[in-house]
């Protein structure tokens, strides 16, 4: 009978046992942990005396708090940040797992180095202490953070109990500009239905728009279903998936590859099956988006205009927006473009992939970044960094003014060590604009990675078109 | 895991949507490899002055009497949305906080609030709005309960019952530990893994 979503097929696929009429525990393929949450897990299941029921099939980075300067090594600017880092490698010895430590060619951020080690992949499950952790759907996989404490429980069991999940298909028609990005997607689709829009559901993204996304981007789409409140995103494998896949350091090979594929080919949804929820989203004069608020749901067209605050009925949206607007130092029917910013930052799990650098690259080439702007690029990972540097992409970031970083979460969150400054306002690639995110007082606008390039040129918001 | 049964307190209305773990607890305050020690740095971005000193802001709910004693929180739509880190539940429950009222919440905090014996309550903001305005109005005198054994929220006026799985009852009520529960389905596992390796081979390191 085929009448299953994607979704339905890859729960059904590692469901182990039933445990209630809506839970059941599901069988997790991969564990992804690093230095912030990880070492914490790690440490409990120490205390608790337990082992890791199948190492290999565990793997941490440092990311989080490791410095991005260049000739780093375990010290950080973080007020106890060594202390992760130092916990974190010893307790991934003791526990014979993998480490992709300081130094390590593979070093990254973990859901940049996922995929692009072959680590994950298409129809498997995969869980990290880290809410980015959907991110991994953009290749077809069933992947969502959790606390610490359920690492604990993967590491210990290899499994998680979980609630089977409302569904919502999420369809993009249309085109996407060719000089926008992923990001401009997510973050109007979250405008659209708000940050709470997703919870309690997974999201499959299709239609034609998906489709014609490189997986680099579909990731950075499936990253910030977070940020629309749904457990988890994903979109169906396809060639696409599977050209990026091939070849990758832990993918399959051979004749396990052709039967993986084989496997891969029957995820996605059959035709007849039916969703809780169709949204339909058409993207065809979508323009760049900007957030002009504390939330990724405050989020506008950069030449549009801050909403009015009487334009919502909802006391609660009211209030939220007015707070946002003294936080922000903005108001009501300005608009975005043309805001003077302090810093401009690329980088995160979000757009800090070799096609992110590209576009920003695109934009920065033979060009400056405005006086006074601090300009920073973070690679997403050791070898974007490295892939970047063979095609010279590092060489148009510094002269255009941006320092080219190791790779990190770097600046996307403030953790009381290297900071941009009290109340400075930042144009950012990252996936949160919340208050003191990164930094106290910081006012950031999220937007995509050729946004953030324009921005830094023209000293204030604005786009490429602009320059 | 300490049990949840039933708790009677003072309640802070926090009435604000989409209050993000950030906001709970910032990431500067998260500075040793513990789970404990994070009540200080609980919305420490509101709760005091600067970020430099201690002060707190007079403004802040938790700040004044009674509520600097509220056991349960109520507040607005997809509370503790954002980052994972269990750390924005463990400064709440450290600081004091035992049930958390609320329309919606982040999907993984409100797991890491049932992993912590921390209930999270959901209600529709209509009501949690009338509780708050019993609260203001003398919340001493109106105290809340949080009943999970019988799922209800009682104030002085009017009662209110919740949902909440019955597993994630059974856990809270019990403080069970989820990992020693999990461990007696071994063999389920192992069987798992027998039939599901021949399947997916690949997915095998």
């Amino acid at each position: 009978m085929k009448t299953k979503t994607i979704i339905d097929k890859l729960w059904d696929v590692h469901r182990v046992q039933s445990m209630s009429a809506t839970t059941d525990l599901l069988y997790i393929d991969r564990i992804f942990l690093h230095e912030r949450t990880g070492s914490i897990a790690l440490r409990g299941l120490e205390q608790a005396q337990r082992k890791i029921r199948r190492p290999e099939s565990v793997f941490v980075t440092m990311d989080h708090i490791v410095d991005t300067k260049p000739g780093r090594g375990d010290s950080t600017t973080m007020p106890g940040g060594e202390a992760f880092i130092l916990a974190t490698r010893e307790s991934a010895r003791k526990a014979g797992i993998a480490l992709f430590d300081i130094g390590d060619p593979r070093q990254g951020i973990v859901h940049v180095v996922s995929p692009e080690q072959g680590i994950a992949l298409p129809g498997l499950t995969l869980v990290c202490p880290d809410s980015h952790t959907g991110t991994i759907g953009g290749l077809g996989a069933l992947a969502w953070g959790i606390g610490s404490t359920e690492a604990e429980h993967a590491l210990a069991t290899q499994t998680l109990i979980v609630r089977r999940p409302q569904q919502t298909r999420v369809t993009f028609s249309g085109q996407l500009r060719q000089d926008l990005n992923a990001k401009d997607l997510i973050l109007h689709l979250i405008g659209r239905y708000g940050a709470s829009g997703g919870i309690g559901h997974a999201i499959e993204f299709s239609g034609p728009a998906t489709r014609q996304l490189s997986v680099e981007s579909r990731l950075t789409l499936c990253n910030m279903a977070v940020e629309f409140g749904a457990w988890t995103g994903l979109v169906a494998p396809d060639d696409t998936t599977f050209d990026y896949v091939a070849g990758r350091p832990y993918a399959p090979q051979g004749v396990q590859w052709e039967k993986a594929v084989k496997a891969w080919r029957q995820l996605a949804t059959d035709d007849e099956a039916v969703f809780d929820r169709e949204l339909e989203v058409d993207i065809s004069s979508l323009g760049p988006q900007v957030t002009w608020g504390t939330s990724p749901e405050q989020v506008i067209s950069i030449d549009g205009s801050i909403p009015l605050i009487s334009s919502s009925t909802d006391t609660a949206v009211r209030e939220a927006a007015q707070r946002a607007m003294v936080y922000m130092g903005v108001e009501a029917g300005q608009k975005l473009a043309g805001l003077e910013i302090d810093v401009a930052f690329i980088g995160s799990c979000t757009n800090a992939r070799l096609s992110d650098l590209r576009q920003a690259a695109a934009v920065l080439k033979d060009r400056r970044v405005a006086p006074n702007i601090k300009a920073l690029c973070v690679p997403g990972s050791s070898a974007v960094k490295r892939a970047a540097e063979d095609e010279g992409l590092d060489k148009i970031f510094k002269q255009a003014g941006f320092e080219w970083r190791e790779s990190g979460c770097s600046m996307c969150f403030f953790a009381g060590g290297e900071s941009f400054g009290t109340g400075k306002r930042i144009i950012s690639s990252t996936n949160r604009n919340f208050e003191g995110r990164q930094g106290p007082g910081a006012r950031t606008h999220l937007a995509s990675p050729a946004t953030v390039a324009a921005s830094a040129v023209l000293g204030r918001i604005g786009h490429s078109g602009d320059l | 895991m300490e049990p949840f049964t039933s708790i009677t307190s003072v309640a802070a209305p926090l009435l604000r949507i989409n209050v993000d773990t950030d906001a709970i607890i910032p990431s500067r305050e998260m500075k040793r490899v513990s789970k404990e020690g994070l009540a200080d740095g609980l919305f420490s971005g509101w709760r005091y002055l600067s970020i430099t000193s201690r002060e707190p802001n007079p403004e802040f709910i938790l700040n004044q009497p009674p509520y600097d004693h509220a056991k349960i929180l109520l507040t607005g739509r997809n509370f503790g949305c954002g980052s994972s880190r269990e750390h924005a539940v463990w400064a709440l429950k450290e600081w004091g906080i035992r049930a958390i009222i609320a329309p919606s919440f982040g999907s993984i905090f409100q797991l890491n609030c049932v992993r912590n014996g921390v209930l999270p309550v959901i209600a529709d903001a209509e009501t949690i709005e009338k509780i708050a305005g019993l609260v203001l109005s003398d919340p001493l005198t109106n105290r809340i309960t949080v009943d999970l054994q019988n799922r209800l929220v009682r104030t002085p006026s009017f009662e209110l019952s919740f949902d909440i799985a019955e597993r994630e009852r059974q856990m809270l009520l019990e403080g069970l530990d989820m990992i020693a529960l999990t461990l007696k389905a071994e063999s389920a596992i192992e069987a798992f893994e027998q039939t599901d390796h021949a399947n997916r081979p690949w997915a095998y390191l």
